[in-house]
């Protein structure tokens, strides 16, 4: 395989299928994402977009297609999966924070236990990323002591302190509530003005408009329409891009 | 007090306390105890230990090693533990190896006590497995996902993140399950562990006047010990809950 160089794109995913036994979620699905770009994935629930962005870090496997991610084939089934975990950082929907750690040690744990940093390192890297998410004061607070929003922006600074190059973000303000989402946005927005690669599946489509450079609408398993959010909120060629932006928005 | 209880005895003859005044029988006791804590330490722990790994190895992704655990889960758990007893050291003591410390008397390596310690612990250990095993089942499967997600391996995920929390879980029922064992250390009379009770029989079969003691004795010496126990259960099921979580 080539070497992959930062002017091909970061994540490659190409006529990518993906079935649950006898349904098939995926059916066929491609799209690039370069490095630095920031892409939302919308569509209505059970189209397959939690699904393709769970593909991406071998969450769930894939029954035909490809995905590269900095060259790397991610179903490769002698894919050292730690290899692509470095490069593919993960936020869910539910935080999935450690309950039994404090927001700090949240953080520290898998620089520690997984890529054997040196603690006192690590622990400067945490304290500056839980300043970064604007959650200085509460390194020792438990997940359970912490609102929706402030766990999920603890999720957020976890993903962040593995350095990871590329950042999928899973629907993580669909549980929060409508006063806690604005933090999470914002703390999503500094990160890809930052220059972070994100790709995120979302239903906040204000959102998406402001911080994507690329919008993809997914329906039934397939690609439906994608492009540039200026032309795709108001350009939507599809009848049912159309349809589906006409009852959310 | 030796001839309060003295004369106690010579009062009242269904009372006599002989241990508390005779040393033979006092000796008794206090080996017995000894071999009850003996026991009772060394079974708590390994029953631990059994059920962690077992735990560890009911999720494995090898079917035989699952099917291992689920027929050793089966055995000793349907079968009474008394029969497990007997079955190890009547059945299986002839054929362990034997030692000869001085040429004449042949020893087998595990003595009555330590098949008493290994039947009891493999007995409630098989719950133990089953008690972690619905702790960890408890761990939800997006935590282990995060986990999966950062990096950490299966071994790495189990030991910091999925064990811990199902840990915490299983205390109260694991608590259960290790006061019914320190009671079960009773039944290693079966094959002559010189444990309280054991001795507490042998005590009242010479005196029998000295039978309503003995039994005041073993309630009230249970009683002490489980009670440590569950104190010292409980204070740990406090010291490891966290602020804020449920369990």
């Amino acid at each position: 395989m080539a070497e992959w160089t930062p002017d091909q794109p970061l994540v490659s995913i190409r006529d990518v299928h993906k079935s649950f036994g006898e349904l098939e979620v995926l059916k066929g699905v491609s799209l690039d994402v370069r490095k630095g770009e920031v892409i939302c994935i919308i569509g209505p629930s059970g189209s397959g977009k939690s699904t393709l962005i769970r593909c991406i870090n071998a969450l769930n496997d894939i029954q035909a297609g490809s995905i590269l991610v900095e060259g790397i084939e991610v179903h490769d089934p002698d894919l050292d999966k730690l290899e692509l975990r470095k490069k593919v950082g993960m936020v869910f929907q539910q935080y999935n924070l450690f309950p039994h750690k404090t927001a700090l040690e949240n953080i520290m744990m898998a620089p520690i236990k997984v890529l054997k940093e040196d603690p006192e390192e690590v622990k400067k890297r945490a304290r500056a990323l839980l300043k970064k998410v604007r959650l200085e004061g509460k390194e020792d607070a438990y997940p359970g002591e912490l609102s929706g929003g402030q766990q999920q922006r603890v999720a957020i600074a976890r993903s962040l302190a593995m350095r990871p190059d590329v950042m999928l973000f899973d629907e993580v303000t669909a549980a929060l509530d409508p006063e806690t989402v604005k933090e999470v946005l914002i703390t999503i927005k500094d990160l890809a003005e930052d220059g972070m690669t994100c790709i995120l599946v979302t239903h906040e489509m204000g959102f998406a408009r402001e911080v994507a450079d690329h919008i993809y609408f997914t329906d039934r398993g397939v690609i439906v329409e994608h492009g540039p959010p200026a032309t795709f909120f108001k350009k939507a060629k599809d009848p049912r891009t159309r349809e589906f932006l006409s009852q959310i928005l | 007090m030796e001839d309060f209880f003295r004369q106690l005895a010579a009062e009242a003859p269904r009372w006599n306390f002989i241990f508390f005044y005779d040393e033979r029988s006092w000796n008794r006791i206090v080996e017995g105890l000894y071999y009850t804590l003996i026991l009772s330490v060394a079974c708590v722990i390994l029953s631990v230990v059994i059920g962690v790994v077992g735990a560890w190895a009911q999720g494995s992704p090898s079917r035989l090693l699952r099917n291992i655990v689920q027929g050793y889960i089966q055995f000793f758990r349907n079968t009474p533990p008394f029969v497990q007893l007997l079955f190890f050291y009547f059945a299986l003591g002839q054929f362990t190896p034997t030692y000869s410390p001085d040429g004449w008397l042949q020893v087998p390596i595990i003595s009555n006590v330590g098949w008493a310690i290994i039947s009891l612990s493999f007995f409630a250990g098989a719950f133990n497995v089953e008690i972690f095993r619905a702790g960890i089942e408890a761990v939800p499967d997006s935590t282990r996902e995060a986990a999966e997600a950062l990096g950490f391996s299966r071994m790495q995920t189990y030991t910091e993140i999925v064990f811990p929390l199902a840990f915490r879980v299983s205390l109260p029922a694991l608590n259960n399950n290790l006061v019914n064992l320190i009671k079960t250390t009773t039944q290693a009379f079966a094959i002559a562990v010189p444990e309280l009770l054991y001795q507490c029989v042998t005590i009242w079969n010479d005196y029998p006047s000295a039978q309503y003691p003995t039994m005041l004795l073993l309630f009230v010496v249970y009683i002490g010990l489980v009670g440590i126990l569950v104190f010292g259960m409980h204070k740990w099921e406090r010291a490891l809950r966290i602020p804020g979580y449920g369990v």
